[in-house]
């Protein structure tokens, strides 16, 4: 990991961190394994330079953009943010990136893009995990394109201070942290701005227990298990799932009119 | 002098059985002293404790079929002990639950049972196991029929197969290792429904 040049934080909550070790220790990213540990001992095997992201439908500067490129062209700034994950585990960490509004504004969409699709890396050479057929790879993600324009939405490409470990996504992953983890998308290879709602992986996989929008909300349980707690990681005991991951000031306004039990 | 080794040996294999069933209790408090448990440790006990469940059921499962084609015979003399550790484990397991994930909130553990699949399932394992629990005393066991209680005990296939739906249900998309104990219980029932040959050791 090298060092990155970032603002501090305008966004800080006052929770204590997760450490280093947990964050990159611990989390999912099925394309290295199914295990929690696997991402750690696996991800190295990804190879993120050279490393291009693809930008294709409804905006004027589709092309090819380098990584390097896409990281000196917007200021860095910190977010220490609260990550929820759908298994009603929970962390809290210092992501370094950048506003994905800044990018779509410079992507310039037209009037017709309703959506914006993201895509990892597929390639079983390098991610082992896609040698089983877990998910559809590769993996996708999506949001609506006002969700994608909130100021909470970030391009991370770095934590604590350094450049993104592979298993945490590098080297440029989306970071939604008013909705379950499985919405931030890692090792981006492409971006596509479309009219009508995009699929996404693990809705393809199990629509009932994984929605399209996968707002944090401790009333709607996962069919499987309940959400109105949560596990920090570091903690012993669980602690409430607040609504929107507790985002609901800057958020909530997004879903008005909309059943938020239908949200999930 | 030939009956005094003879002595010495199965105490020796005795005390061996007994300590590889305490084995994983031992790895876990190893790995709970060399911070090894992961990042969500009671995630991880809690899982541990139920695979270990499930592996000694099939080892207690396994048994049987070892003594009757005459592997090693003796195995039938650990197989209640094997069996009762296969119920130590799910104690610890739902222990765990109870105590320390959910941390002793009963409205939430019964609302748990009443709408979980898995956790009904799980929960209906643990309960039919133990009439068989407490008939493997001796005691009781003299004091039943041996029909009643041979038809008692071929519940814990049926358990066995709700531990593997219990832990197939809880997994978000990996369905790898369940399908494994599925197919290793499945299997070891399927050979149990071969006839006996005639004359053979019970």
């Amino acid at each position: 990991a090298a060092a990155l040049k970032y603002s501090p934080n305008r966004m800080a909550i006052d929770e204590d961190k997760t450490p280093l070790k947990d964050v990159t220790g611990y989390n999912n990213f099925y394309e290295f394994g199914t295990d929690k540990g696997d991402p750690a001992l696996y991800a190295k095997m990804m190879k993120t330079r050279p490393w291009t992201v693809t930008v294709a439908g409804l905006c004027e500067k589709t092309g090819q953009y380098g990584i390097d490129d896409l990281i000196r062209r917007f200021p860095l700034e910190e977010r220490i943010y609260r990550m929820r994950c759908v298994e009603a585990w929970s962390m809290v960490i210092p992501w370094v990136g950048f506003p994905l509004a800044k990018l779509i504004k410079a992507l310039e969409p037209t009037s017709q893009a309703k959506y914006v699709a993201f895509q990892t890396l597929r390639d079983p050479r390098q991610m082992p995990g896609q040698r089983s057929d877990i998910l559809d790879w590769p993996y996708q993600e999506a949001l609506r394109l006002d969700e994608a324009l909130n100021p909470l939405t970030l391009m991370a490409v770095g934590l604590y201070g350094q450049t993104l470990p592979n298993q945490n996504g590098a080297p440029i992953r989306l970071v939604t942290p008013w909705k379950y983890g499985f919405k931030g998308i890692k090792s981006i290879v492409r971006i596509q701005f479309t009219a009508n709602r995009p699929k996404t992986s693990w809705n393809i996989l199990a629509p009932r227990e994984y929605g399209f929008y996968g707002n944090v909300n401790p009333d709607v349980d996962h069919p499987r298990w309940s959400q109105a707690k949560e596990r920090r990681i570091g903690e012993f005991f669980r602690r409430k799932t607040l609504p929107f991951n507790g985002y609901g000031d800057q958020v909530a306004g997004l879903y008005r009119g909309l059943d938020a039990r239908t949200l999930y | 002098m030939a009956r005094a080794t003879g002595t010495m040996a199965r105490r020796i294999e005795s005390g061996l059985i007994w300590l590889l069933c305490v084995m994983p209790l031992l790895i876990l408090a190893g790995q709970g002293l060399t911070d090894g448990l992961t990042a969500n440790p009671v995630e991880y006990v809690l899982r541990a404790l139920g695979v270990w469940a499930l592996r000694f059921l099939c080892v207690t499962l396994a048994i049987g079929l070892i003594a009757r084609f005459g592997l090693w015979r003796r195995a039938m003399v650990y197989r209640r002990r094997i069996g009762l550790w296969a119920f130590a484990y799910v104690c610890l397991h739902l222990t765990t639950y109870i105590l320390v994930d959910q941390a002793l909130d009963w409205p939430g553990i019964v609302k748990d049972i009443v709408k979980r699949p898995y956790i009904t399932i799980g929960m209906a394992a643990f309960i039919l196991l133990i009439p068989l629990a407490v008939t493997s005393v001796n005691k009781v066991r003299r004091a039943m029929r041996p029909r009643h209680w041979l038809w008692l005990h071929r519940l814990v296939y049926l358990i066995a197969v709700l531990g593997v739906a219990h832990y197939y249900l809880l997994v978000k998309a990996d369905h790898r290792d369940p399908i494994l104990y599925g197919v290793v219980i499945l299997a070891l029932l399927g050979v149990r429904l071969i006839p006996r040959r005639r004359g053979a050791i019970k």
